[in-house]
């Protein structure tokens, strides 16, 4: 059966080539970055033979390299590569490659489920969004090299380039990841319930449905994952006063409250969802928190509104 | 208690503006260590969960093919497209793109959209140059805040959409946590209650997105005046 460790090679190999790139570049001196990447790929192909503390060490190997290593700004030395000058042949075909990736992303996850091999499915099911989208990349190089027909280290270079223009913020985003799991070893949870708990007058519901939502939002800003406000604030407010206390919905709280969450992510700068498209488009993280914000604010009002109207079915 | 002082770590260091990672990682330091638990200890809880969440950057396996087409002309192409349709307009272009993104990952595909594999090398470019034919080329930060937009519309519409659809992790998430507070539920209810939020944000971008237009319209005079 093919799992998830499929998409992780491919894209250890797509690290492992800007790694190459940026080793054998002439260009500038660019050994950080080519550490940096080498280590992410070293992650993605060997990650769990390593042992939780070789991969501690590795971390905090990233953490120095991309902290100190300065990755970021070598991008801006790119020239327009010679194959690519006024490249107008291709029309409109120069979209294939890009429409590719979620052209068979979607195939693949629903073909997946039906190709079964010797009774066990092909495809690892719970993670065939995640193998097809890597199949989807490598058909759209191939698709990509027939089309464009440039030089063989094209991909790595070009690779290379995006990924230098990311610099060491493509690792926050796992990085964040792995402190809420410190967080949740360490019992940060129950230390925050203790404070709401202490907090909150109980017997309101409109200040206990404003404290539970304005509490997700505010929650996730700081922690950046709705996922790890969730169980604290359900565990604090949302079962033993909403529901037991007040006799709300727990349907409602449990969809409404993590929604809320989503408010937060939406303007906090600890959160994947704002670090990635702000170094992929070349802008400061806040430009994207800032456009943000508005609709943020008003679903979360829109939000304490929904679950104090219909909230508490009486 | 003292578990929290990754906390006051985590802000501090971001409004001292030092390097994320080297924030974050401090912050996991604090924690674990205010938790209790001894140095090495810390350092293999990070590295199994950093392990672990390889999943969150798997996205990254799409930039060659997108350098690749971006360096063959892809932009421009995206232009040219653009510019063929005189109705176009960035709040236009971004609804559409919202609505899209929203309805398929109401129906399961999140994947289908994303920064790295649409945004970037299609949605930003297309909504630049809209911006360009309809209120002239702008100065950098409007471009900037352009730019911004398209990937707002991206996770706006991916956020709450997601919640309406039944096997995804979020839903399954609330079900799960819920169940350990001894609150019984099926998924089907909990997407249902987030589908009203769900209408509620999308009415609510929109509008904004229709406002952006209009400001992007009116600000066309004063552009010119800055350009002189």
């Amino acid at each position: 059966m093919i799992r998830i460790e499929a998409a992780y090679e491919v894209a250890g190999v797509v690290f492992a080539a800007a790694a190459a790139s940026a080793a054998l570049s002439r260009q500038t001196p660019r050994r950080p970055a080519a550490v940096f990447f080498g280590l992410i790929a070293v992650s993605f192909l060997v990650g769990d033979r390593l042992g939780d503390l070789g991969n501690g060490v590795l971390v905090l190997a990233l953490v120095l390299v991309g902290a100190f290593g300065g990755l970021r700004g070598a991008a801006a030395v790119f020239r327009t590569p010679a194959w690519a000058v006024g490249d107008q042949r291709l029309g409109n075909w120069i979209f294939l490659p890009i429409l590719l990736i979620p052209a068979v992303t979607l195939a693949g996850t629903f073909a997946f489920g039906a190709i079964r091999v010797g009774g066990a499915p092909l495809v690892d099911p719970k993670q065939a969004t995640v193998v097809a989208l890597a199949l989807g990349a490598v058909v759209a190089l191939i698709a990509a090299m027939i089309l464009i027909r440039p030089p063989l280290a094209a991909p790595a270079t070009e690779g290379r380039r995006l990924l230098e223009g990311v610099g060491s913020a493509a690792i926050l985003p796992q990085l964040l990841a792995a402190l809420g799991a410190v967080f949740t070893v360490s019992g940060v949870g129950r230390a925050m319930q203790i404070l709401i708990g202490a907090a909150i007058p109980l017997d309101n519901p409109f200040l206990v449905v404003a404290a539970f939502c304005a509490g997700m939002a505010l929650f996730t800003t700081v922690l950046g994952n709705a996922f790890a406000a969730f169980p604290v604030l359900v565990a604090a407010l949302g079962a033993p006063v909403i529901v037991h206390r007040l006799g709300g919905n727990p349907a409602l709280m449990g969809a409404v409250g993590m929604l809320s969450g989503y408010c937060g992510t939406l303007v906090t700068p600890m959160a994947s969802f704002n670090i990635i498209p702000a170094a992929l488009l070349d802008l400061p993280i806040g430009a994207v928190i800032r456009v943000q914000i508005p609709t943020a604010a008003l679903v979360l009002v829109f939000n304490i509104a929904l679950m104090c109207a219909v909230g508490f079915a009486r | 208690m003292w578990s929290l002082i990754g906390i006051p770590v985590l802000v501090g260091g971001l409004l001292w503006k030092r390097d994320p990672i080297l924030v974050v990682a401090a912050a996991a330091f604090a924690t674990g260590l205010g938790g209790g638990l001894d140095p090495l200890a810390v350092l293999s809880a990070l590295g199994k969960a950093f392990n672990d969440a390889r999943y969150v950057s798997i996205a990254f396996l799409v930039l060659p093919v997108v350098g690749l087409a971006e360096r063959a002309g892809l932009q421009a192409r995206s232009r040219e497209l653009v510019g063929r349709l005189k109705a176009l307009t960035v709040g236009r272009l971004l609804i559409a793109y919202l609505a899209i993104r929203q309805l398929s990952a109401a129906v399961g595909m999140l994947s289908l959209g994303g920064q790295a594999s649409m945004v970037r090398p299609l949605i930003a470019p297309m909504a630049e140059s809209v911006l360009a034919l309809r209120a002239g080329e702008g100065d950098e930060a409007r471009r900037q805040e352009v730019r911004a937009q398209a990937a707002a519309a991206d996770t706006v519409g991916a956020f709450f959409g997601e919640d309406i659809f039944v096997a995804l992790g979020a839903v399954l998430l609330v079900q799960g946590v819920l169940e350990a507070n001894g609150l019984h539920t099926r998924p089907a209810t909990i997407a249902l209650w987030a589908a009203p939020t769900g209408l509620a944000a999308f009415i609510i971008h929109a509008v904004r997105l229709l406002r952006l237009d209009a400001r992007l319209g009116r600000g066309r005079p004063a552009a010119a005046g800055d350009a002189e």
